[in-house]
């Protein structure tokens, strides 16, 4: 005990203790890399915050109740594409299967390779939202002057007739961003089926 | 016991001058350390305050001339600093140093070496803080401007193409190991070099709250340091864990940040209420009210803390039973946090009350407390929340709880344990000056920031519209008095080391019944070489 600032008095427990502490520190920050990839399979599993749900067939029931799907584009910064909707809006019922299109311009002169997130609001209905197909689903390439019409096919799930707080739903504004697509991180934005 | 302390400390091989804090090992010299490095920083944490205030007292431009890039830089900074540089180190590496080994019979901290990088880790952490404050952020103005928050997109690329925030999550790594490794110590300390007799269930409340406080660093900071390194691989090296573009997402950002943040608010006030807690007992001449109780709700604060950190971000398009759950949770907390204010007014019910400096801080600290507390269960309402998000509302509700209520339990704990540290003896006058003066000026301050956010103001902008110009002149004339009362802090300070006389074992009588009044002041520079018992 004379010296008592080198550690020499450390028991097996004091190490076991400080061991643990530090398997804690390493687990919190493993965690916090783990939550990337589970926040994406949580947000496409409850619709969190407006993600969209995919389908690979139209749903076998239509309900009498009629919903307005309003079309948004943008463009990213750095971008230089020219990207609208072909249609301001559509009616159709719920379980309904919609078709609409979207038309992309690369205005320049070279050919560029773009990615589409999209998202809807309001953000609780982004569960029901659907898509069959997609443009979003992959990336688009455009050569210098290409003009493209991209389509996106879908539905809102009758599902949403029992969810008693979407019951004030009439409207969902579906939106759509490209991003010039960057060179390395292709594969997780194919991947991506959210934001 | 202190005969054989003081002879050893007499022979002790250990180094002298500068070497001694450089190469410091010894629990109570990084205590000290880490107290001078508090109020440093917090001097330079208050300045910034100050000029924000000046900035805010009138409509229009003021003396920043419309620089609103400065302005957001300052509240950066001044977040920042008081957060991870004034009361964690004062609290945590100060009182946390100095008093847990005293208070649990240990001769020092379980890891010294340790405990001297986390100490040393920290001067070169506010140092990239500072540095980041002068090199380029946004493009042609200096400094980052994202708040102590730094959401991205802001903090990304897009928004701070300069340097800036990489020198920020540096600083702020740096910081976070410094805090965890100090975590690990502590907690080791406590679990395996308490005194023969003082079983958990003795140990003194203060202890106790360091114990909770630790083990939310230990959970939380990881967490931090995971989300400040994708931001800066995201700004560096083309990762898209918060980009859209390349598939990830923003809001990821607010969940893993707050998952750290809401923790660390808790980390900063539990320390408070171990220090207010022996305070009150010693000045009520009672035991505390409810030992386990107030041991146990701390426990219960932390667990909880961790689970309500989306009430910060109800206005991220959650959906409702979401947010239904966040304020239930959040409000469950005010049920722990109620049984400590019960049980310090129940300690104070009948006791014997002697309103020493140290007592009045402790009551000015219930007082306050319980003011933001009330607004937190305000807040915690999602909807009111939606309204009251990010205005002066919640500025008052978060410098009532933090500001006033960590800083009146740091002012607490130095006037409580100043002669045990020092081995002076401060001016009960200049304490009590120091004490009315930041009591009458804080609540200037804060309270009047109540109305501005019920009315409208937003956070975190230099001007504001001419029909809050009242109240911002009152909240900042409270500003510099209680800029006067740090004045007289100092003052307090310089007289109490000029003056001859020195501080008794024990100035607080019987009821001081912690382990360090039992020691001299200062105490011998290593004490229970011969281990206390205790029945």
């Amino acid at each position: 005990m004379q010296q008592t600032d080198t550690g020499q008095h450390l028991t097996p427990a004091a190490k076991r203790v400080a061991f643990s502490c530090i398997v804690a520190v390493a687990a919190m920050l493993g965690l916090s890399y783990a939550s990337v990839p589970l926040y994406r399979i949580f947000c496409s599993l409850t619709g969190y915050g407006g993600a969209t749900a995919t389908a690979e067939s139209a749903p076998d029931q239509v309900i009498d109740r009629l919903v307005t799907i309003r079309f948004d584009a943008n463009v990213a910064q750095g971008l230089n594409w020219r990207f609208v909707p072909d249609q301001a809006s559509q009616q159709l019922k719920i379980g309904e299967v919609g078709l609409a299109f979207y038309r992309a311009r690369n205005l320049s002169d070279r050919p560029v390779t773009g990615t589409a997130s999209f998202n809807v609001t309001p953000a609780k209905a982004g569960e029901y939202f659907t898509k069959i197909e997609c443009f979003c689903f992959t990336e688009q390439s455009l050569a210098p002057g290409q003009e493209m019409d991209m389509p996106v096919q879908y539905f809102v799930d009758p599902a949403i007739a029992d969810d008693i707080n979407a019951g004030d739903i009439k409207t969902i504004t579906l939106s759509y961003t490209f991003h010039q697509t960057p060179s390395k991180v292709s594969e997780t934005s194919n991947s991506s089926q959210r934001n | 016991m202190n005969n054989v302390s003081d002879a050893h400390a007499e022979h002790a091989h250990h180094p002298t001058g500068w070497r001694r804090y450089l190469y410091s090992t010894n629990h109570k010299d990084i205590g000290n350390m880490y107290l001078i490095f508090a109020i440093i920083a917090g001097l330079i944490g208050g300045t910034m305050s100050m000029i924000i205030r000046t900035e805010l007292a009138t409509p229009g431009d003021d003396i920043l001339g419309g620089n609103y890039h400065l302005f957001n830089t300052l509240v950066t900074g001044h977040g920042l600093i008081m957060v991870f540089f004034l009361i964690m180190p004062a609290l945590i590496g100060g009182f946390g140093n100095w008093f847990v080994p005293l208070m649990i019979g240990a001769p020092d901290m379980a890891f010294p070496r340790m405990n001297n990088i986390s100490f040393w880790l920290l001067p070169p952490a506010l140092g990239l803080l500072i540095i980041s404050m002068f090199v380029e952020g946004p493009p042609g103005s200096n400094g980052v401007g994202g708040g102590w928050t730094i959401y991205p997109p802001l903090s990304s690329v897009a928004g701070h193409p300069g340097p800036a925030v990489d020198f920020a999550i540096l600083s702020l790594h740096l910081a976070g190991a410094s805090s965890i490794l100090g975590a690990i110590n502590f907690i080791t300390t406590i679990f395996n070099m308490r005194a023969p007799g003082m079983t958990m269930h003795k140990m003194p409340l203060f202890v106790w709250s360091i114990l909770v406080t630790v083990f939310l660093l230990l959970l939380s900071l990881p967490v931090l340091a995971g989300a400040i390194t994708m931001l800066l691989t995201d700004r560096n090296f083309g990762t898209t864990f918060f980009d859209a573009s390349g598939g990830g997402d923003p809001v990821l950002f607010q969940h893993l940040f707050w998952f750290f943040g809401h923790p660390e608010v808790y980390v900063l006030i539990l320390p408070a209420f171990g220090i207010i807690s022996q305070v009150v007992s010693t000045f009520s001449r009672k035991p505390v009210f409810g030992y386990m109780a107030m041991a146990y709700a701390m426990v219960a604060i932390g667990g909880i803390g961790f689970v309500v950190w989306a009430h910060h971000m109800y206005t991220v398009g959650m959906n409702v039973d979401m947010k239904a759950y966040f304020l239930a949770a959040t409000m469950v907390i005010a049920v722990p946090t109620g049984v400590k204010i019960f049980s310090w007014v129940a300690t104070m019910w009948g006791g014997s009350i002697e309103f020493k400096t140290p007592m009045l801080w402790a009551i000015g600290f219930i007082f306050v407390f319980t003011v933001g507390g009330v607004t937190g269960v305000v807040l915690s309402n999602a909807g009111v929340d939606v309204a009251l998000h990010d205005t002066y509302y919640v500025v008052a509700h978060f410098h009532y709880t933090m500001s006033l209520g960590a800083l009146f339990g740091v002012f607490c704990g130095f006037y409580y344990w100043f002669g045990k540290m020092s081995g002076r003896v401060y001016s009960e006058f200049l304490g009590k000056l120091h004490f009315w003066l930041t009591f009458i000026g804080v609540n200037l301050i804060f309270f009047p920031q109540h109305f501005l956010g019920l009315a409208g103001m937003p956070r975190r902008y230099a001007d504001y519209p001419d029909a809050f110009a009242g109240w911002n002149m009152v909240s900042s004339i409270g500003a510099y008095i209680s800029f006067s009362g740090v004045i007289v802090f100092l003052i307090m300070l310089a007289h109490a080391f000029m003056r001859k006389e020195r501080c008794a074992d024990n100035p607080w009588g019987p009821s001081a019944t912690t382990l360090e009044w039992t020691l001299s002041s200062p105490p011998p520079f290593h004490q229970f070489n011969t281990l206390p018992w205790i029945k």
